[in-house]
């Protein structure tokens, strides 16, 4: 059988772009999960904190992927999850297996990449010291604590001040574990202010910025670890060692896109971010197949994952309805001073719209987003303040697509006067 | 004057909280701040995310939250009374677990559907 759409993943970006596909009028479509329910990541991320954007209220993990579960009812949409997908083909095949159904390979017309993303690991950033049990991410630890209900150690150093570590202190700390110290290597927490008020500061758990691991120490289990202040170089700086006392080390170091299906299918992937690459409707370097959400760029709110996902589904519905939109005469998306990835790198000349993500390289204050046509200015937008921890978003409207003359424009970032 | 960092939302706006003058909220950019600011120099409020056992092998946990905020300094002993319980499958998202905790009215519901 031919589905019109099989979508890889079946977390928030999944779920979004089966769904929006089905709207525009793809009547087979198939979503492969590995794991054995739908809503991905979401599911052991039992706080709050989701859909504020796009639900306009506040709700857990679980929650926002169960709303997206319940609409999947009566569309048609098949779900086929404990599947994994060994390979995607240029020509849209796809290779999975299962219990049930063995090996099989399925085809399709259209395909959207939603394999999410993975957590760094010690490997990774290579700390010192012996391999004992209780080196663990912060990921992993929520899963086993959220999902299977195992306490993964009582006694916690966390390296890494990103969100999911910050929301691990304070998981670890009510069910009665000790949070002696969350680490951070950047003069400045890579988390949500709010997390580090309510995640460490109610707990009382000491932040030490500017600080890292430099030793792991303990033979079958972590007996303890070493931290050290860093220099501007982030290079440990003698003397200036505490040691703790700990069972377990949770690392919340960053998170790769996950693309090893979409690297061995020979799509291109930008390898600065490990991301793929993207045109403006989300498709890949291969007309027909588009990839949305974590695999394309690790974003900070699953709400933006769901609205570029369902970009990526109404465009795989034009695709398969109205064949591929021309390539030629694209516009190229530039990085200008400051500013860290960009996604998208290519943009359609018949777009309707486009909008451009990125992230900047350093903090700013009183600052303006700038998008330039060669020497023309097409967007001069002010910001209060940037951050490399918070997404940007610049909308170019189809009358601004209209005044590009050359064949790229680029992003700026720069500091404006009050 | 204190100073905050609202946690209703991702946005973290900077607050000031004037205790002196009738505890007039300043710097926030919605009304949810306001009384954030308010709350949480009067009598501070969390919402509370765990997890209770259920009597499926296949989901062995099942994630609750408290409808809404309860005093910050009960988190502890509202954790405390997730510990005896063990819900059987089906369970509903939006099923209450616990009823009207420590008399705030507030109660810690299920977040998920689990077969």
């Amino acid at each position: 059988m031919m589905y019109d759409l099989i979508v890889v993943g079946g977390g928030p970006a999944g779920l979004a772009a089966a769904l929006a596909a089905k709207e525009k009028g793809l009547d087979s479509i198939l979503i492969i999960e590995r794991d054995s329910q739908l809503g991905g990541i979401l599911n052991q991320c039992i706080h709050n904190g989701f859909g504020l954007h796009y639900f306009k209220e506040e709700l857990t993990g679980p929650e926002y992927a169960g709303r997206f579960i319940k609409m999947l009812e009566g569309t048609g949409i098949k779900a086929m999850c404990d599947t994994m997908v060994l390979a995607v083909t240029q020509d849209k095949k796809i290779h999975c297996i299962n219990p049930t159904d063995g090996y099989q390979v399925l085809e399709a017309k259209s395909i959207v990449l939603a394999m999410g993303c993975r957590e760094r690991t010690r490997g990774a950033i290579s700390i010192p010291g012996t391999r004992p049990a209780g080196v663990l991410t912060a990921g992993a630890a929520q899963r086993f604590v959220n999902i299977e209900g195992h306490m993964v150690g009582k006694r916690v150093v966390i390296l890494g001040s990103g969100d999911i570590g910050l929301i691990m202190a304070r998981r670890m700390t009510l069910e009665g574990a000790k949070v002696l110290a969350c680490v951070e290597l950047m003069p400045y927490s890579g988390g949500l202010q709010r997390n580090i008020v309510q995640c460490l500061n109610d707990f009382d758990i000491p932040l030490y910025l500017s600080h890292t691991i430099t030793e792991i120490r303990g033979k079958n289990r972590v007996e303890g670890v070493t931290i050290a202040k860093v220099g501007p170089d982030r290079k440990p700086i003698e003397g200036t060692e505490i040691d703790f006392d700990c069972d377990t080390v949770l690392l919340s170091v960053g998170l790769i896109p996950e693309n090893e299906l979409t690297r061995n299918a020979g799509i291109d992937i930008d390898i600065r971010t490990n991301g793929v690459v993207v045109w403006e409707n989300m498709e890949t370097s291969v007309p027909g197949i588009f990839a949305s959400g974590n695999v394309v760029h690790v974003h900070d709110l699953v709400d933006y994952v769901t609205g570029e996902s369902q970009k990526a589904g109404r465009a795989a519905a034009e695709y398969v309805k109205q064949g591929m939109r021309s390539r030629e005469h694209a516009i190229s998306v530039n990085e200008g001073k400051d500013v860290g990835f960009i996604v998208p790198l290519k943009i359609h000349r018949e777009a309707m719209d486009a909008e451009i993500f990125f992230r900047v390289r350093r903090i700013f204050e009183t600052s303006a987003i700038v998008v330039k046509d060669g020497d023309k200015v097409l967007a001069h937008l002010k910001r209060a303040h940037m951050a490399p921890g918070e997404m940007e978003r610049v909308k170019l409207s189809r009358s601004l697509l209209d005044a590009i003359e050359g064949d790229e424009i680029t992003v700026y970032a720069e500091e404006v006067e009050e | 004057m204190k100073e905050l960092i609202c946690i209703t939302c991702p946005r973290g706006c900077h607050l000031k909280v004037d205790e002196e003058n009738g505890y007039e909220v300043t710097g926030n950019s919605c009304p949810r701040g306001k009384e954030y600011g308010y709350n949480e120099v009067t009598n501070p409020k969390r919402v509370v995310t765990s997890t209770v056992r259920t009597n499926s092998r296949e989901y062995p946990r099942c994630p609750v939250k408290t409808n809404g905020a309860i005093p910050k300094e009960k988190m502890f002993d509202a954790m405390k009374l997730l510990d005896d319980i063990v819900l059987a499958v089906p369970i509903y998202c939006g099923e209450k677990v616990i009823e009207n905790l420590f008399d705030t009215g507030i109660d810690f519901v299920a977040t998920k559907d689990v077969q």
